[in-house]
């Protein structure tokens, strides 16, 4: 559907003041970003420190950690954030603007990225003082960039708990959820031995492509084909997931 | 007159429940109509089809001469956010950037905030604003991108008179300048204070569409009770009901009944005259309906 009205504020500009408004929410409430950076790197303390040695081995160790804080941010911040949002009559007051859902779904996803940057910062500190992991700018570069791409089947994830769910049950789900598939995925404990049964689930798990892409941007460790192209599946089946349970949503709101 | 929104045969479910039954509504230019009717009539479902938060179950719906559906139709239009519903976090200055960044034409923040009293709070985040400071905020919003037609929902639920009769005062100018406006209300008086028009619904339907004198009258009916073994003929009997041996009458003219059922020479008790509630009047002129249709 042509719009030729909708670039007269500049749909540019919408995105900015959705953006905007969302940051600002976030920098006044800090505590959620606390939270959201505390919690992987005191898994990067608990993890990772005191159990792994040699350069490639921490960086690969690395490389996931900061993997499960976007990853937990994505899933579970943005699902709940999603179903609170949903439930406040704020909502249905956005959508008699004049802007439909893009604007604020891209605000969504833009203010999701600058935390989960801000999220990884601590993991990669602890990481340059504690561990033996190195890496070179452009690898560093290299990850920041395959991390965003990564996150994104994360986010479908959380955005279709979000717009599926009550808030109540987006928090019991989206944790639900997103231990399994950190756990079956490979990212705790050592990722190069991982136990027998997780070694046969993790290729399925979009926590293994997202990881092992990442190690394909950061290190030199060998990767496999199927957990990457398992990551492209989950990603089109969230996509998917997440318009469906958009659209149902935005029928069913005030029956 | 150019009409700025209707309705046309609409009718919305949800699941079994009918909100809206067959409404066909004119909203013309420069028009200042209150939508009045009891809770769950369906005032807020037809507002919700008009902004475009809802699609009709069957009927036409058009704002502005296009679908409320469309977001370029929607920068015509200005619509209030329950107070309860403004991000805390954000301070008002903040919030009206936001919503006027939607709209090519803006109100002077200044002078926006000047009209509904707000001038000092401008720094101030709505979490620590009185409930009567964020009512005015959310109203103020709907006239921040210039609107040719303003939907206000319960606008001063819950106000104290003073702060009520500022936001009045705003809703006012908006008008004389040309506005249009829908509001909707459960007080008479409010309605009565600022339209001409009076849209009264009723379980989804709209049971009286007049001046607010018209609708007075039909509202300034008498509930009247006595007790009596036969209910002789009575004039302007809007509703009977017969319960432990009293009638309960809900009529029009109440002086007029009284001076009938004396003279019917029937023998009557324990006679009472109370006035109804807004909501009685409106469900006895819903029965009176369904009796003469």
């Amino acid at each position: 559907m042509s719009d030729p009205g909708l670039s007269h504020p500049g749909l540019a500009r919408l995105v900015l003041a959705h953006t905007k408004v969302q940051l600002t929410e976030q920098r006044r409430i800090p505590i959620a970003l606390v939270a959201s950076t505390f919690f992987p790197a005191v898994a990067m303390l608990a993890f990772v420190v005191p159990n792994v040695e040699g350069a490639v081995a921490a960086t690969v160790a690395t490389a996931s950690m900061v993997l499960f804080a976007t990853m937990s941010s994505a899933m579970m911040g943005l699902g709940i954030g999603v179903a609170a949002d949903r439930e406040l009559p704020w909502d249905p007051y956005l959508r008699t603007l004049p802007a439909g859902p893009f604007p604020r779904f891209a605000a969504r996803i833009l203010t999701f990225m600058v935390i989960a940057l801000i999220s990884v910062v601590p993991v990669v500190v602890i990481a340059w003082l504690f561990t033996d992991a190195t890496i070179t700018p452009v690898r560093m570069l290299l990850g920041v960039a395959a991390l965003m791409a990564t996150t994104v089947p994360f986010m479908l994830i959380g955005l279709f708990i979000g717009y599926l769910l009550p808030s109540k049950a987006a928090i019991a789900v989206s944790q639900l959820l997103f231990f399994p598939i950190a756990i079956l995925g490979g990212l705790l404990g050592n990722p190069m031995d991982l136990p027998a049964f997780i070694d046969v689930v993790a290729p399925y798990m979009p926590s293994r492509g997202a990881v092992q892409l990442i190690w394909l941007a950061t290190t030199d460790v060998p990767t496999q084909t199927l957990p990457i192209v398992m990551l492209g599946v989950w990603t089109v089946v969230m996509g998917l997931l997440a318009a469906w349970a958009y659209r149902r949503d935005e029928g069913r709101r005030f029956s | 007159m150019t009409v700025l929104a209707r309705t046309v045969e609409v009718t919305r479910r949800y699941g079994e429940v009918l909100a809206l039954d067959g409404v066909s509504l004119d909203i013309r230019q420069g028009e200042l109509v209150g939508l009045l009717g009891p809770n769950g009539a369906g005032k807020s479902t037809l507002i919700n089809l008009l902004v475009g938060l809802r699609r009709p179950t069957s009927g036409r719906v058009e704002l502005l001469g296009g679908s409320p559906a469309d977001p370029a139709v929607r920068r015509g239009i200005g619509v209030t956010p329950q107070e309860t519903g403004l991000p805390q976090a954000l301070r008002v200055g903040e919030i009206v950037d936001f919503v006027s960044a939607h709209f090519p034409e803006k109100t002077d923040k200044a002078e926006l905030l000047a009209r509904f009293g707000l001038e000092d709070l401008v720094k101030r985040q709505v979490g620590s604003l009185s409930g009567g400071q964020r009512r005015r905020l959310g109203v103020a919003l709907a006239f921040a991108g210039r609107p040719r037609l303003v939907f206000l929902d319960e606008p001063t639920t819950g106000l104290d008179v003073e702060a009520r009769r500022a936001l009045w005062e705003g809703i006012r100018a908006f008008h004389a300048e040309g506005g249009t406006v829908l509001l909707t209300s459960h007080y008479l008086e409010e309605v009565e204070a600022l339209a001409r028009r009076v849209v009264v619904i009723g379980r989804g339907r709209v049971l009286a569409d007049d001046t607010v004198q018209a609708v007075k009258e039909i509202v300034g009916v008498r509930r009247v009770s006595f007790g009596a073994d036969t209910l002789p003929d009575l004039p302007g009997v809007l509703d009977v009901r017969r319960e432990d041996g009293r009638f309960h009458l809900v009529v029009s003219d109440s002086d007029a009944l009284v001076r009938e059922l004396v003279g019917s020479g029937v023998p009557f008790g324990g006679l009472e005259i109370a006035p109804t509630s807004l909501e009685e009047a409106f469900l006895a002129l819903t029965a009176s309906e369904a009796a003469h249709v």
